[in-house]
């Protein structure tokens, strides 16, 4: 029996085993809406697309399997696109459906038109305009094979209204032919070779471990690289998770906002070995004086990674799980040295500090976070200061519990991942740290968390200021604060409004307190932390700096 | 350094597209670029000179290899290769002047393809020095209109850049 292109892409998701989407109905959608009506497949309506992209993308990273989105044409389309590119800079499988115009409309301006594809050219790991119902299920499959291999991204299928409508015999395809895609898994056996090598003669390793550890699902090997080499490990930002923070090789992170034990260390080390990293301007800091003592092994999938900023000395391109499973197999056990005794000296010394003055501080709110969650909670976060303070004074110990956006650096970013998080993971406490800036950005979503009944604990920060433009404009614009300083709601009555919890916190000892409430509540609960207003988050490599010139912390 | 990439992509709706926006966000220089249909209606095959030392290079290979509709690269710099460009040139030619460039386009075996009152019409094919070299040498009778077609290449004997291998697919 022919079926409509509409319950054709329903069909295909369910092939693809999607459990959930995200979505905002329109008029260039709706055909595909009407079949969801009659079908088994959890739709979450958001309150605005942006959400919509974003949870798909929180629930992506909280569970490994791809997130879906959908949205109508024109602007539904174009409300997307800052989640798509946030998907698009830390490699997230996703895959956007969006509604087109019918085809015959196509290119003249029609109602609702843009040209979303090209739109998303530069921000999606491919799109596709589908303008034939034959072509539908076979481009739905190829959606979801590139999205999820090789080095994951968003990828976005445009579907015009005739095609969702028109029939066709639906079988979905068991293989794929896409000529030019072909992603590479295992590494070069010569190049691991030379590493093993490299490794064999290194007297101080540093492993650097990005975002791309925890999307292989490498933590293992990671883990068992680091005990075989006895190399302190830091990661990126978006590498949090991959390695437990409280094993004594770890450092923490780097970078601009890095602890300063895993900068020295990287600046002083003889052999840096990046495992799924990109060696970004927040990490590298001034680029001629990073690591500048060392060799660099390389291992990604991505081979436009490899010497796109730095040069490599032992480049390995493919699946890092693969390739460090076949790396620790020809390691042998190293011994430790005054290497691993110099950093722990530098752990000791330079631990991550605030000042205690009896004033509410962001950083001890994250402690007690740590504290009240043992550690296992799924954090999402916003970006700016709360970012810096999520990654800095809560120990992950465990992939895919830190959820933030790094490459992009989207603002309103972490509430809606909150719940996508929250819906691919529902036994998990998850928990968005906001800022009072960032929380304004997709504050909406408190009625889509409301009435599905998600429940996300928000801590917003809330200083009254865009405390990271701040922090910039005090350290680096003479203290003008020009239009940093920023009003809101207030938030317990706004959170009360939406049907949700809301409890304000001004005083240190009423923290854990609010912590276990909001978390027993078991439903959305909005915390409205008034901490100091003039905190900085510290220490800092000042932009374009040497990494191991920090100032503060 | 000039490079010549031979590229073969999907012919698919968007992939030049797709291609020159790679080149102008990354910041890569295109030269030029020629595309055209290959045996196979399926795959069309471009011709990129790009400018860059061999990092750029690399990058670029690389970049356009993460397109998905790209099927095949090949940078035939340093091979031997046969490279040919097309142009057409409209020169003021007043009756008193038409026997000299007759004999110019004579020396560069060229051909005159159209014939107004005051203006001809010349087509001319050769690698990039002779396009030039006929460029200059109608300069001073007036080139009121020029077009050209950008570079394309093959490389010279049994090598190629191909997808003889996947042709049971097509």
């Amino acid at each position: 029996m022919p079926l409509s292109g509409a319950q054709i892409i329903i069909k295909s998701l369910q092939e693809e085993g999607v459990d959930a989407i995200f979505g905002y109905p329109g008029g260039q959608i709706l055909p595909f809406y009407d079949a969801l009506y009659d079908s088994s497949l959890k739709h979450y309506l958001v309150r605005h697309e942006q959400g919509a992209a974003h949870a798909a993308d929180g629930y992506a990273r909280a569970t490994g399997r791809p997130g879906v989105c959908v949205a109508t044409s024109g602007p539904g389309a174009t409300n997307l696109v800052t989640g798509i590119a946030t998907a698009y800079m830390d490699s997230v499988p996703m895959v956007a459906l969006t509604g087109q115009v019918a085809c015959a409309l196509l290119g003249k301006d029609s109602f609702q038109e843009a040209d979303i594809t090209g739109i998303t050219l530069p921000i999606t790991k491919h799109n596709f305009l589908v303008n034939d119902v034959c072509d539908l299920a076979r481009t739905i499959k190829e959606a979801f094979h590139i999205a999820t291999t090789g080095r994951p991204g968003p990828v976005l299928v445009d579907l015009p209204r005739d095609v969702q409508v028109n029939k066709t015999k639906f079988k979905y395809p068991d293989s794929i032919h896409l000529k030019g895609y072909k992603p590479t898994t295992d590494g070069n056996k010569g190049q691991i070779n030379n590493a093993v090598k490299m490794i064999g003669e290194a007297k101080r390793p540093v492993i650097y471990a990005g975002g791309g550890v925890v999307i292989s699902g490498a933590s293992a090997e990671l883990f068992r690289l680091a005990e075989l080499t006895l190399s302190p490990v830091t990661t990126t930002l978006m590498g949090i998770g991959a390695f437990p923070e409280t094993h004594l090789l770890s450092v923490g992170m780097l970078g601009m906002h890095g602890t300063r034990a895993a900068n020295y260390a990287v600046s002083e080390c003889d052999l840096l070995i990046a495992v799924g990293a990109r060696f970004d301007d927040r990490v590298t800091g001034k680029i001629d004086e990073f690591a500048p003592r060392a060799k660099i092994i390389h291992i990604d999938v991505d081979p436009a990674e490899i010497g796109k900023n730095v040069r490599i000395d032992v480049p390995i391109v493919g699946d890092v799980r693969q390739v460090l499973t076949e790396l620790n197999s020809k390691l042998q056990q190293h011994l430790a040295t005054d290497w691993q005794d110099k950093v722990v000296r530098w752990k000791e010394k330079h631990p991550l500090v605030y000042k205690d003055n009896g004033s509410l501080k962001p950083q001890y709110i994250i402690e007690q976070i740590y504290e009240v969650t043992k550690g296992e909670a799924i954090i999402a976060t916003e970006v700016g200061q709360n970012q810096m303070w999520a990654a800095q004074f809560y120990q992950y110990t465990a992939p895919r519990t830190f959820i933030s956006s790094g490459g992009l650096g989207t603002m309103g970013y972490g509430f809606p991942a909150a719940i996508g998080a929250k819906v691919g993971r529902p036994e998990k406490t998850v928990i968005d740290i906001a800022g009072d800036g960032s929380i304004q950005m997709n504050i909406q979503e408190l009625a889509t968390a409301v009435y599905y009944n998600i429940p996300v604990v928000v801590a917003i920060l809330n200083n009254g200021f865009l405390g990271m433009v701040r922090q910039w404009q005090e350290i680096f614009y003479d203290r003008r604060y020009s239009y940093t300083e920023i009003t809101g709601p207030d938030f317990v009555k706004l959170a009360e409004a939406y049907g949700a919890m809301g409890i304000r916190v001004t005083d240190p000892k009423e923290v854990k307190p609010a912590l276990k409430k909001a978390i027993a509540a078991n439903r959305p609960v909005l915390i409205d932390f008034i901490v100091e207003r003039e905190e900085n988050a510290l220490p800092m490599v000042p932009p374009g700096g040497a990494i191991h010139k920090m100032i503060g912390g | 350094m000039r490079h010549i990439l031979a590229v073969l992509v999907e012919n698919n709706p968007g992939v030049l597209t797709r291609v020159a926006g790679l080149f102008s966000r990354r910041g890569y220089n295109i030269d030029s670029l020629s595309v055209g249909r290959t045996e196979s209606p399926h795959i069309s095959r471009m011709t990129i000179v790009v400018e860059g030392d061999d990092l750029v290079l690399e990058q670029v290979t690389k970049q356009l290899h993460k397109l998905i509709d790209v099927i095949k690269i090949n940078d035939i710099t340093s091979e031997q290769y046969v490279d040919r460009e097309l142009v057409l040139i409209k020169v003021g030619a007043d009756p008193s002047v038409r026997g000299e460039i007759i004999q110019i386009v004579d020396i560069f075996r060229a051909r005159i393809v159209d014939i107004g009152r005051r203006s001809l019409i010349i087509e001319c094919t050769g690698d990039e020095g002779k396009i030039n070299a006929v460029m200059e040498s109608l300069k001073p009778f007036g080139i009121k209109e020029l077009v050209r077609t950008g570079k394309i290449a093959m490389l010279r004997g049994q090598k190629a850049t191909s997808l003889n291998e996947n042709r049971e697919d097509d």
